[in-house]
């Protein structure tokens, strides 16, 4: 299990310590045991040479394995709001060129990841994710259902992330899931998610 | 006209002693489950879909064999949640009988057999989800797992209980522990006359 990069209330008000506790101490603590657990097993069965119980594992891999790369990215692409500085450079010339502006980006964001009643977003478990397509070299707006990690299902580079997960909001947001997509923004790290920007693109 | 929910079967404080908070129903009857009643409301307004006789007529028509329309997550979200409320009672809990425990003994291999079942169907639906214990197409006891809104309903089978295991479910009252969370509703929340009811209903 990663450190924070903060301490447990470094985001708050907009993400309680309450929940920043849980949700690394707990939750991110569970998917690194599980995963951990997962591949032992996985191993032990490779070596058995039973491919049967190396297939029932995988979706124990693919979802706590997931879970722990999605958790890793997702406290350093946030930072105290003290610390906010927006988008600038290559980043921010390439969400105005494709989203107008960074409230255009982060409209088209919400829309993605809020409604549960939204065609392609069935609103229970994932991720948002502004991602970077490095074949059409574009920037995408995307979700990944349960803890499906980005680039390993996609192949979208993933810039930043916002866990959706009710977990992740419940305990200070409760049913309103639209004012934690709202308040979020606060506590992007823009300088972080620039800079896996500038990685993808070589620039 | 539009849909409405029928009214909890129950007080919001009324499983408070047996570990489902009054805060808990606040949230998940009073927010969540009038949600998708209103959202559902909203979607059909206008359309045909309007007119049809039930909440559940919806769900089955918008399922469309697997690739359900938007209007499907609302629908089955309202039904799941009534099946929810009306399968846990104040006097619930402890273990089933009547024919109900004859069935679980012959298509489950007993009741600890099923416990195990459904503690892991829950646990394991990995993300948003439900627990369930239906009547298949054969007449047979079948415990499954179903993800975000899906139900048996859809699959053709008759759902007889339900676990809810979204984290709304649990979240302010057990927080990350899910397992607390069904092994409570196993041993405290189950109605069991009611599925009794309902499994003799499937099987007539």
């Amino acid at each position: 299990l990663p450190d924070l990069p903060y301490g447990y209330d470094a985001l708050a008000p907009i993400i309680s310590a309450e929940i920043m506790e849980l949700h690394h101490k707990k939750h991110h603590q569970a998917y690194v045991t599980g995963v951990n657990k997962a591949l032992e097993q996985y191993a032990e069965a490779e070596h058995k040479g039973d491919v049967p119980k190396m297939i029932s594992l995988q979706p124990a891999i693919k979802f706590n394995g997931g879970g722990h790369i999605n958790h890793s990215l997702f406290w350093n692409m946030l930072c105290p709001e003290k610390e906010f500085h927006p988008p600038s450079g290559a980043l921010e010339q390439a969400i105005d060129a494709q989203f107008g502006a960074l409230d255009g980006m982060i409209s088209k964001f919400i829309a993605a990841t809020a409604a549960v009643q939204a065609r392609t977003w069935q609103g229970g478990s994932g991720w948002g994710w502004l991602a970077y397509h490095p074949e059409a070299k574009t920037l995408v707006i995307t979700t990944t259902p349960n803890q499906d990690p980005l680039q390993p299902t996609t192949g979208l580079v993933p810039l930043l992330g916002v866990d959706v997960w009710e977990h992740a909001y419940y305990l200070q947001y409760k049913n309103a899931r639209p004012d934690y997509l709202k308040e979020i923004w606060r506590i992007v790290n823009w300088r972080d998610v620039g800079r896996r920007y500038e990685d993808a693109t070589g620039a | 006209m539009a849909f409405t929910l029928p009214p909890l079967p129950y007080a919001m404080d009324a499983l408070e002693s047996k570990g489902m908070s009054k805060q808990t129903f606040e949230f998940h009857y009073g927010k969540h489950h009038a949600a998708y009643l209103n959202n559902l409301n909203g979607q059909v307004a206008g359309k045909e879909l309007a007119n049809a006789a039930s909440v559940h007529e919806v769900m089955l028509a918008t399922w469309n064999g697997g690739k359900p329309g938007p209007e499907f997550n609302n629908a089955a979200q309202v039904i799941n949640h009534t099946f929810f409320w009306e399968s846990m009672s104040p006097s619930g809990g402890g273990k089933p009988g009547g024919k109900v425990a004859e069935a679980i003994e012959k298509d489950l291999g007993g009741y600890d057999k099923f416990v195990e079942a459904f503690k892991a169907a829950g646990a394991t639906q990995f993300g948003s989800g439900w627990a369930w214990l239906s009547v298949g197409k054969e007449g047979k006891l079948e415990v499954s797992k179903t993800a975000n809104a899906e139900n048996p309903w859809v699959h053709g089978a008759t759902p007889i209980l339900t676990l809810d295991v979204w984290e709304h479910a649990y979240y302010l009252d057990v927080q990350n522990r899910r397992p607390d969370f069904i092994s409570n509703f196993i041993s405290n929340l189950i109605d069991w006359q009611r599925v009794e009811q309902r499994y003799l209903e499937a099987t007539k």
